[in-house]
């Protein structure tokens, strides 16, 4: 019984994705959409039942609860497949299977006849599985199985509108950026398990055995540990978005808008945040790799938020808006540390994970709703639209001012908590990423005043609506939601240290991150609130930052120059050339060589007896002359 | 003579011929091959079970099954037949790939008996190589299986058949005149006048200086067929030009030859050299896997595409067993496996794709999964296989050949993992391409819209080929364990490692 939940959460999605991939084509949509929805219901109730069990219970244990092998390649280094339950994989469960619930139900509405609709459920059901084997991992290899699996059903997801060429290339550059950054992944885990024989994160959290095998083994100066920890960071990196893998993310958006939500804000992108939860005890031993996480988290936050104040796809300000929000907690691991409030940080971060899925999944959502409405993802084509849309509007406004931080929302506790246990690290990092946040108010409440207030552009005879109640229910609890997770006392059961986290406001730095975030929305109020020139103005008075901002800081640009440019036509055109005229060439050389040299010689062989005579009379005088002048 | 279960594996074929012989019409042919082909494959099933009762019994022999049949006595050349783990898994690869490509040649055209004929002709030579340990008919085995891909290509190809047939015999047959020569020296300085692999290995004493002399050639000699750089260059002509069921074969059970033999020969008979020369092969090897991805990656040909990319993949093999240890060389075979099916699957894709098209060139094609949704959904399957998706084979080859080549410590070895690590980036690259620009985005050409879906026989063939490419990726302990319990048995002895 105890293996039977958690074997079921695995397989029912699995299943799932088996019937109705093989048999979706011949199911109709309602039964195919319900199938999947029903399937994800069970898969939930199953995964808060395993999930509050171990919370509310005494139990601390964390050993996997299954662990088949899979792969054996010598000695201890085997690839397993299990279930390994503690706090931070217990939470992620619920956070996966909920956002997916929702999503597959709201999906109901929002994919209403679309073509292809039963291979969409497949998918989902597929990635759900894929999310749920990554952070139920009990070893590396495990993680990496499913890290891969994630991906590829991502690239399943963004390119759904396959007849679309955007789709096309959007789902190509996820997979192929995210590819390379898993190269990465994958070389740390090479380093990390040909040095401690195992893949077993039990063994590889014990960070001393871990340093003491590795032996200060260095190269190019720096200790092999810290190139294995960076190497694994840069496979979290991939995934999470961070500066300069990020570029992936803001194309992803071509997807279907619920899968934005589910992939590419809620579960998926954290994948980077929950390996360097997961390895944490071994990031403590070097200084360096946590170093690393924290710059490249707080570069991209700030370069994040920049770029989300300019952009006026919504699904763009959304996902700038989720790289922004992911490097707040990438940062929150980095800056922790034991002797600072017992690891805050890493409470933090999970904290803000739990918050964030819930909130953007909530934004997402509602984005869906109003580009359903408008059938624009563009918010020129938006404005005004809390008449028409109430229930959208009000449960946008509560996840605009949950992820703004403002109380009593959830995103004001977790971001407070980052935010403490930034100032406990260094000053710096703490002015550094309030004044992100400070941004990101600015740009959520841009993109509120814009939707839903503005002017009102011309919406023609077809007046934007309300959609159903499969689209707005989940809106609504999603809604509830974020009002009230932020008083879950989350340190009683998730903390790095053994005992308990006691989580308290600390009041300065609650007061300061409120003030800025309430000065920012004002800000945002003034600027468009109503129509006006003043954001123009704006534009125009930064010196061409705005237009850089706007141009995401040329990142595409710069990939585009290195991909196409270097590597297609300086290397790989080369190659091929050089594989077709120098080797392939040497190859017809030597063939010609022969050929010619059998022509040359072909006269001899001419068929003409008197020649055959005259060359043997020759020959016959030579030999006789060479033997009489040997004998004499 | 005929107790022994393994002579069947060249007697069915024997018996194919004269049912084709015999045969008078289209529905005859296809009973014979397909008949021919699923008592092949059933064969090898029973063979497989029955292997590992024997080997779960007890068993401790490096080869079960053997035998030995005075063939030409004046030279010691005899018949001797014998597997492992690792003959077993090809055997077995050779006999689905044989059958399927059987299948996807249902409507073969012009002269479907002489098709069959030399394709089966063919099958001989495969089969006989993998049962055979006695060095001299092991090699004459191999030149049947050589011999008739020339007349496969030259008649039934297209495109520059005769250029691309003549070219892929000489370069096989310059590779075959090396390895002439080394079996020739293999025989002469083992001191113990005899042809028999195991005897050799356990016995005879090839002097070091010989042994630095004869490995290169034995491994550039089967090296050839691998498509180890820089021989590889008959692999795109040749592929490109050659009909559906001949590519299946060549690139998934011919190209395994070269990687089995180099093994089989090269390493487990010179283990000196092979430890002193690795380096070079390693190289060499190294640069085939990241050279042929880059290559794919530009062509426009979906056979130039795949050929490369066996280059790339074949690479893998020959580079994972240079690395001399258990791990790695398993995952060259797992790797040989794996890519043997998977090839197959996407030359049996192209070739139905081909047959409706009309063209192999992918800026003429797209939209593809609109018309024909099957063989889009099986092509986008077979590109998962290929590029290291994990419940499909290409990933447990391929993190097997990693990890064990990063137990190798020394700087060359490590660099040069390192770099074939990469190739795991440029595979998604060009494979992608391929399927974004083929499968998805719009219907370039109209009149693709009125072309149609996969027949039965596609289907059957393809989802043959898919069944198995999923269940080495799902269950891949237990090929792993068949074949790296032959490693413990075998080889490491002989290396003393």
């Amino acid at each position: 019984m105890e293996q039977l939940f958690p074997i079921l959460i695995l397989c029912l999605p699995l299943l799932g994705f088996l019937v109705l991939g093989l048999l979706g084509p011949k199911m109709s949509h309602k039964l195919a959409g319900w199938t999947g929805v029903i399937n994800m219901g069970i898969t939930m109730v199953l995964a808060y039942t395993v999930a509050l069990t171990f919370f509310l219970g005494e139990s601390t244990i964390t050993e996997p609860i299954f662990n088949y092998k899979w792969l054996e390649f010598y000695d201890k280094l085997v690839i397993s497949i299990g279930f390994l339950l503690d706090p931070i994989s217990a939470l992620l469960l619920i956070v996966i299977t909920t956002i997916s619930f929702f999503v597959h139900l709201y999906s109901i509405g929002y994919m209403h006849g679309e073509k292809g609709f039963q291979r969409y459920y497949a998918f989902l059901q597929l990635f759900t599985f894929s999310m749920l084997g990554l952070v139920v991992a009990t070893n590396i290899f495990q993680m990496y199985i499913f890290w891969e699996l994630v991906g590829a059903s991502s690239y399943l997801l963004i390119g759904f509108y396959y007849t679309r060429p955007s789709a096309v290339s959007a789902s190509k550059k996820a997979f192929i950026v995210t590819r390379f950054a898993d190269l990465g992944f994958l070389l740390g885990i090479l380093i990390l398990s040909y040095f401690t024989g195992t893949f077993n994160f039990t063994d590889l959290n014990n960070g001393n055995l871990v340093a003491t095998q590795f032996g200060g083994a260095t190269f190019m100066g720096c200790s092999l540990l810290t190139w294995a920890l960076v190497l694994v960071f840069m496979g979290g990196m991939g995934k999470s978005a961070m500066l300069p893998l990020h570029i992936w993310l803001p194309d992803a958006m071509e997807g279907p808008t619920p899968v934005s939500a589910l992939i590419h804000a809620a579960t998926m992108v954290v994948a980077g945040v929950y390996l360097v939860a997961r390895l944490f005890p071994l990031y403590l031993m070097e200084e360096a790799a946590l170093m690393i996480i924290t710059v490249v988290g707080a570069i991209t936050a700030l370069y994040a938020a920049i770029v989300a104040c300019t952009q006026v796809d919504i699904k763009r300000v959304l996902a700038f808006s989720t790289i922004s929000q992911i490097a707040f907690m990438m940062v929150s691991l980095g800056v922790a540390r034991p002797e600072h409030h017992e690891a805050l940080g890493y409470m933090a971060s999970m904290f803000h994970l739990f918050t964030h899925a819930l909130f953007k999944a909530l934004l997402f959502l509602g984005a869906g709703a109003l580009i359903h409405a408008v059938h624009s993802n563009d918010y020129t084509a938006m404005g005004g639209l809390r008449k028409y849309m109430p229930i959208t509007h009000i449960t946008f406004l509560i996840g605009c001012l949950a992820i703004a931080g403002i109380p009593p929302f959830s995103g004001f506790f977790s971001k407070d908590e980052i935010l403490a246990a930034c100032y406990a690290n260094s000053p710096f990092w703490g002015v550094w990423m309030s004044v992100v946040a400070g941004l990101t108010a600015f740009y959520m409440f841009r993109l509120y005043y814009r939707i839903f207030w503005w002017n009102e552009p011309d919406y023609g005879h077809h007046k934007p609506h309300e959609s159903g109640w499969v689209m707005t229910l989940p809106l609504i609890l999603l809604a509830a939601a974020s009002c009230v997770v932020g008083f879950i006392p989350f340190g009683e059961y998730v903390h790095f240290m053994p005992e308990p986290y006691h989580i308290h406001i600390d009041p300065v730095v609650a007061v300061s991150s409120v003030l800025i975030a309430v000065i920012a929305i004002a800000l945002a109020t003034v600027m468009y609130r109503k129509e006006n020139s003043l954001p123009d103005k704006f534009a125009k008075a930064s010196c061409g930052l705005w237009k850089a901002a706007y141009n995401r800081f040329y990142w595409d640009e710069l990939y585009m120059f290195i991909t196409h440019k270097i590597i297609f036509n300086g290397v790989c055109r080369p190659i091929a050339w050089f594989d077709r005229h120098i080797i392939d060439g040497t190859m017809d050389g030597l063939a010609w060589v022969a050929q010619r040299l059998s022509i040359t010689i072909r006269p001899l062989q001419s068929g003409s007896v008197q020649a055959y005579v005259y060359v043997y009379l020759i020959g016959a005088l030579l030999l006789g002359t060479i033997t009489a002048v040997c004998i004499l | 003579m005929f107790s022994n279960p393994l002579i069947y594996f060249v007697v069915i074929p024997v018996i194919m011929l004269l049912g084709l012989y015999l045969s008078r019409n289209m529905a005859q042919i296809r009973t014979v091959a397909v008949t021919g082909s699923l008592a092949l494959l059933g064969l090898s099933v029973w063979l497989l079970v029955d292997y590992l009762g024997l080997r779960a019994a007890g068993a401790s022999d490096v080869m079960l099954y053997r035998g030995d049949w005075e063939w030409f006595s004046a030279l010691n050349i005899k018949l001797s037949v014998g597997v492992d783990g690792i003959s077993i898994a090809m055997i077995l690869l050779s006999a689905i790939i044989l059958l399927t490509g059987s299948i996807a040649s249902w409507k073969i055209n012009p002269l479907p008996k002489e098709f069959f004929l030399w394709l089966i002709l063919l099958s001989i030579g495969v089969f006989g190589f993998f049962i055979s340990i006695d060095l001299f008919t092991m090699f004459m085995f191999y030149e049947v299986a050589l011999i008739p891909m020339y007349l496969l290509i030259g008649i039934w190809g297209t495109g520059r058949k005769e250029y691309s047939a003549m070219k892929l015999t000489l370069m096989l047959m310059g590779g075959s005149a090396f390895l002439m020569l080394s079996l020739i020296g293999i025989y002469y300085n083992a001191g113990i006048e005899s042809w028999n692999l195991l005897e050799i290995a356990e016995k005879g004493n090839i002097s070091e200086n010989w042994q630095l002399f004869l490995f290169p050639m034995a491994f550039v000699g089967f090296g050839v067929l691998g498509a180890m750089f820089p021989f590889h260059t008959w692999s795109p002509d040749g592929h490109a030009c050659a009909p559906t069921a001949v590519s299946m074969l060549h690139a998934g059970v011919l190209m395994k030859l070269g990687g089995y033999g180099c093994f089989r020969v090269a390493i487990y008979l010179m283990p000196f050299a092979a430890n002193e020369l690795a380096w070079i092969f390693l190289i060499l090897t190294g640069i085939s896997v990241v050279y042929g991805a880059f290559s794919a990656c530009v062509q426009t040909d979906l056979k130039y595409i795949n050929a490369y990319s066996s280059v790339s993949h074949c690479g893998l093999v020959l580079f994972a067993i240079l690395m001399l240890n258990t791990t790695a060389m398993t995952g060259a075979i797992m790797q040989m496996l794996s890519h043997g099916l998977m090839t197959a699957l996407f030359f049996a894709l192209i070739g139905m794709i081909y047959g409706r098209t009309h063209t192999r060139d992918i800026r003429e094609m797209g939209g593809l999964m609109k018309i024909m949704p099957f063989l889009a959904v099986c092509y986008v399957i077979a590109g998962m296989a290929s590029l290291g998706l994990p419940g499909l084979s290409g990933f447990v080859a391929e993190m097997t050949i990693f990890v064990g080549s990063f137990q190798e410590t020394a700087t060359l070895n490590r660099v040069f993992t390192i770099i074939a690590c990469c190739s795991i980036v440029i595979t998604a690259v060009y494979i992608l391409r391929v399927v974004g620009k083929l499968l998805l985005g719009p219907v370039q050409d109209k009149h693709h819209l009125e072309l149609t879906d996969a027949t039965w026989w596609e289907r059957t063939s393809t989802i043959t080929l898919i069944i198995c490419v999923a269940a080495i990726g799902c269950f891949p302990n237990f090929f792993a364990k068949l074949i790296s319990e032959t490693f413990t048995v075998e080889i490491f002895k002989v290396l003393g490692m």
